[in-house]
């Protein structure tokens, strides 16, 4: 594995398939259980993690998409218009268990904007946190749940999940920046 | 793509892609106006000022649900109570409404033109929502999208547009956009309401019904002016109904899936029967829900022109 690279597919597949069992126990089965993917690498992730359940529980755990565009703190400083995608949540979220799945986590901004949005979906049970890379720095008291694996990164670092469903080989990739 | 600008004014400075971006852009948000919290957070703490110097309800209130959707903050200003009956100038007034910290200013008036004016001389971003009879570009946006959302494109359409086609700012907006997304416009009316200027690629004009309508995918019926009738533009109202109103007889010239459209205010019983305007084909509500998705879109995406970072 080149040193650059912090999973390739095995490692991806490995990570999915621990945080989906981990789901599950905790959760004791898939009751009131939902995956909501954060666009757009989480949604495919979620969608993994609801193929592996189905695996283990033989049970379908909805999936929802979560486009946080619209919530973000930074829409007003950052140059130019982010695309603003759909939200698709096509089932109730009161009182139930949301799993909030993205690639990686960071400063906590795209989290707390996430779930702002949910909250104006409805009153879950629980909101529980499911990233396949937990990189540090965060800015806000913001934890993960479920972690594929953490790195240790500097802030100038770039990580890049690549997914089959993107048109690449699953991969994740360290950048360093030359400053 | 983005849209990179200040203000909107006309669709006819458009390009088919920003169009489109627009397009794309309502389809976000009409999935949010679906919602049963039908509000997002986007345009927190900015200010949006309907300033209108022409009577309107429909797209005043629809800037002003648009807006508060997006959680901006939003004064009516109408002239019949505001200090312009006081004999001040259109530009006094909207620097007096800019120094209040507005970001957006969206002005209806009676001169063509009157938008460009404040959007020159102001930081805010400046929207046209009807000047005179020269553009109304968030309607022929919401046309587009009502037509877009229905037939899956726009490009290779046949649309007619009937009726008062000189003093409509609706069809000039919506010939501009659709033959940029490349439908065949054809325009149809009195041969003293259709301007000879409006003949151009992808524009052809009739002065019969019934050659007009045949074949077309989209119908859109524009509102006489009856505050015109006796200007000597066709004989009269029982005349104009006669050759030019829209009944379920002339709709079946259409392609059997023609969808019928109007901006509103319909005036029954002349331009279109009420069995046209009430009936399956027509989108005439439609447009209405479409147009806040719309108008939502196009404050999102001038939202940060021009760095205006506060």
């Amino acid at each position: 594995m080149p040193d650059n690279m912090l999973m390739d597919e095995m490692g991806i597949a490995r990570a999915i398939s621990r945080i989906a069992h981990e789901i599950v126990e905790r959760n004791k089965g898939t009751d009131e259980l939902v995956l909501i993917g954060i666009r757009t690498c989480g949604v495919h992730l979620a969608n993994r993690l609801a193929v592996k359940i189905k695996e283990i529980e033989k049970t379908d755990v909805p999936v929802g998409i979560l486009d946080i565009t619209l919530y973000r703190d930074d829409r007003l400083t950052r140059k130019g218009h982010p695309e603003v995608r759909k939200t698709e949540i096509p089932f109730e979220l009161s009182e139930k268990i949301v799993v909030l799945v993205d690639d990686v986590l960071y400063t906590g901004r795209t989290i707390r904007a996430a779930m702002d949005e949910l909250m104006d979906f409805g009153r879950p049970a629980m909101i529980k946190v499911a990233v396949l890379i937990d990189r540090g720095h965060r800015e806000l008291p913001i934890k993960a749940d479920y972690v594929g694996k953490n790195v240790p990164t500097t802030k100038t670092a770039k990580v890049k999940v690549m997914l089959t469903e993107e048109g690449f080989d699953d991969k994740v990739i360290l950048k360093e920046e030359q400053q | 793509m983005e849209l990179n600008r200040k203000d909107l004014l006309e669709i006819k400075e458009l390009s088919g892609e920003e169009i489109l971006s627009i397009l794309n852009t309502a389809e976000s948000f009409k999935e949010v106006t679906g919602r049963d919290i039908k509000k997002v957070p986007t345009l927190r703490g900015k200010t949006v000022v309907n300033l209108f110097f022409e009577p309107s309800t429909r797209t005043r209130t629809s800037f002003e649900l648009a807006a508060k959707r997006l959680s901006a903050d939003v004064i009516n200003f109408s002239v019949a109570t505001s200090s312009v009956t006081k004999g001040e100038t259109l530009l006094d007034t909207a620097r007096n409404i800019e120094a209040m910290r507005s970001d957006y200013i969206v002005i209806r008036h009676p001169a063509s033109g009157a938008p460009h004016i404040l959007a020159k001389n102001l930081k805010s971003s400046v929207i046209n929502a009807g000047d005179g009879a020269h553009e109304h570009p968030t309607q022929a946006l919401l046309d587009m999208f009502t037509i877009k959302e229905k037939k899956g494109r726009i490009a290779g359409l046949k649309i007619a547009i009937i009726g008062d086609i000189a003093h409509s700012r609706v069809a000039r907006s919506n010939i501009y956009g659709l033959t940029r997304l490349g439908a065949e416009v054809r325009l149809v009316g009195p041969p003293a309401l259709i301007p000879p200027e409006v003949e151009g690629p992808g524009i052809s004009v009739f002065y019969n019904m019934e050659d007009a309508l045949m074949d077309v995918d989209v119908i859109m019926v524009l509102r006489l002016q009856l505050e015109r009738q006796g200007k000597n533009y066709f004989p009269s109202l029982r005349e104009y109904a006669g050759l030019y109103s829209l009944t379920p007889e002339r709709v079946k010239s259409a392609k059997e899936d023609v969808m019928i459209m109007h901006p509103g205010p319909i005036n029954r019983g002349i331009e279109i029967a009420p069995d046209v305007a009430d009936g399956m084909s027509s989108v005439i509500l439609e447009q209405v829900t479409n147009g806040i998705a719309v108008r939502m879109a196009v404050l999102y995406l001038l939202s940060g022109a021009g760095e205006r970072v506060t």
